[in-house]
């Protein structure tokens, strides 16, 4: 456990010292949201009916930015080999790096959802289900992404092979939230949609831990 | 007691090494040598538990040590090619994360190699010199039974070897054993030498 919290709190120290990491996530996030109104038109009807989607496929894809060195920054210098040797499971040390980088984008990217949904014209009843989908669908993303990345460390075209690998796997997350969002600005219980989210994230924490350290033992 | 008996590694297609075997001691050291590609890295990192042999069997007190793993590596420190530190962070915060999960205190770590006036500096503006030092001081943390060492001295001065020596030197009046690959001399008094 205290192995756990010093990967964690290293993982946190490391993004801090590298705002511009996190900064831009969430600027890519914030700028993709401001584009549909752009291609959509300025209707507001037309704006909130896609701004589930957006928000969840915008979110998704910023959270994917910072994956790729996840573990690649790790190999060069080799403090990967220090830490497989940190006496933690391999698959402890993966969720302990999942869990970092969801505090160090997907939360950040939660910060900035008023933001995107301001602009997606999405009604402000549905903003509170809209964090609660966002935070979910991120750390789904954040435990295949770290899987993922994992998987094609060492892979020539790496950063390339990741989203095509992690994507596809996050559509479940894309649906159940976007649903959830929909139906919280309908004015429906949006429960049953979270609730699905929650159990995608857990299936995902212990398998995409449990993949990613046999990727990384496999090497 | 650390014994391998007939340890087989190989890399890509090609056997690295085969049937290879040696013991050492409590208390005792074993330097690799050997030219540039024999194998002296991948002997450590077998050793280390990183990379599985193909063959053969690694033996720590009689015991299977990659039966279990984890306890295998909690045993040991490795000191690789790589300085494995973060350029951002301080000598000081660097070696933090190390003492968290070895236990050890940090600027006694650091005055053992030299480095208490680099303490709160960024890693990025160390020298090569100073960050194998940084990485040297991972050792002067917490006791560890097995020492495994690829070119420890690349880049020291000759005060820092001495510093080194004194380590090793108390590491192995410990109990504590010593695997090191090296080109250059080292101060391991009476190690003996496997060449791959």
């Amino acid at each position: 456990m205290k192995a756990f919290a010093a990967v964690f709190l290293r993982e946190v120290r490391l993004a801090m010292r590298h705002p511009a990491d996190t900064l831009a996530a969430v600027m890519f996030f914030v700028l993709v949201c401001a584009l549909f109104p752009f291609g959509v038109g300025p209707a507001p009807e037309a704006l909130a009916r896609i701004a589930p989607g957006a928000l969840l496929a915008a979110a998704l894809l910023a959270a994917l930015l910072p994956l790729d060195r996840l573990f690649g920054a790790e190999a060069e210098d080799g403090s990967l080999e220090q830490l497989l040797l940190s006496g933690l499971p391999p698959a402890a040390l993966v969720t302990s790096k999942a869990l970092g980088h969801w505090v160090t984008t997907g939360l950040p990217l939660l910060a900035a959802t008023p933001i995107a949904a301001a602009m997606l014209n999405l009604p402000v009843e549905a903003w509170g289900t809209a964090l609660i989908a966002l935070g979910l669908a991120t750390a789904v993303l954040s435990l295949f992404g770290t899987a993922g990345a994992a998987l094609t460390l060492g892979a020539r075209r790496g950063g390339v092979l990741l989203p095509l690998l992690v994507l596809p796997l996050a559509i479940p997350a894309v649906i159940f939230g976007a649903a959830a969002i929909e139906a919280a600005a309908a004015d429906l219980s949006a429960r049953p949609y979270l609730l699905l989210l929650g159990a995608l994230v857990a299936v995902a924490a212990p398998v995409a831990p449990l993949a990613a350290a046999f990727a990384l033992r496999a090497d | 007691m650390l014994e391998g008996t007939d340890l087989a590694c190989w890399r890509g297609e090609r056997a690295v090494f085969a049937g290879l075997s040696f013991s050492v001691a409590t208390g005792g050291a074993l330097l690799l040598t050997g030219p540039n590609g024999a194998g002296k890295s991948s002997l450590l990192r077998l050793v280390a538990g990183l990379i599985r042999p193909v063959e053969g069997r690694l033996a720590w007190n009689g015991e299977d040590a990659m039966s279990d793993l984890p306890a295998h590596a909690r045993r040991l420190r490795y000191l690789s090619h790589g300085d494995a530190l973060k350029p951002s962070l301080t000598a000081r915060e660097n070696l933090d994360f190390y003492a968290r999960l070895w236990g050890g205190e940090v600027t006694p770590a650091l005055a053992a190699l030299g480095l208490a006036d680099l303490a709160d500096l960024p890693v990025r503006v160390l020298s090569s010199g100073q960050k194998r030092r940084l990485a040297l001081a991972r050792l002067a943390l917490a006791p560890a039974a097995l020492w495994l060492l690829d070119e420890p001295t690349v880049g020291l001065d000759a005060a820092s070897v001495e510093r080194l020596g004194a380590l090793l030197a108390a590491h192995r009046r410990g109990g504590g054993i010593v695997l090191a690959a090296t080109h250059l001399p080292l101060p391991l008094p009476d190690a003996e030498e496997l060449r791959l």
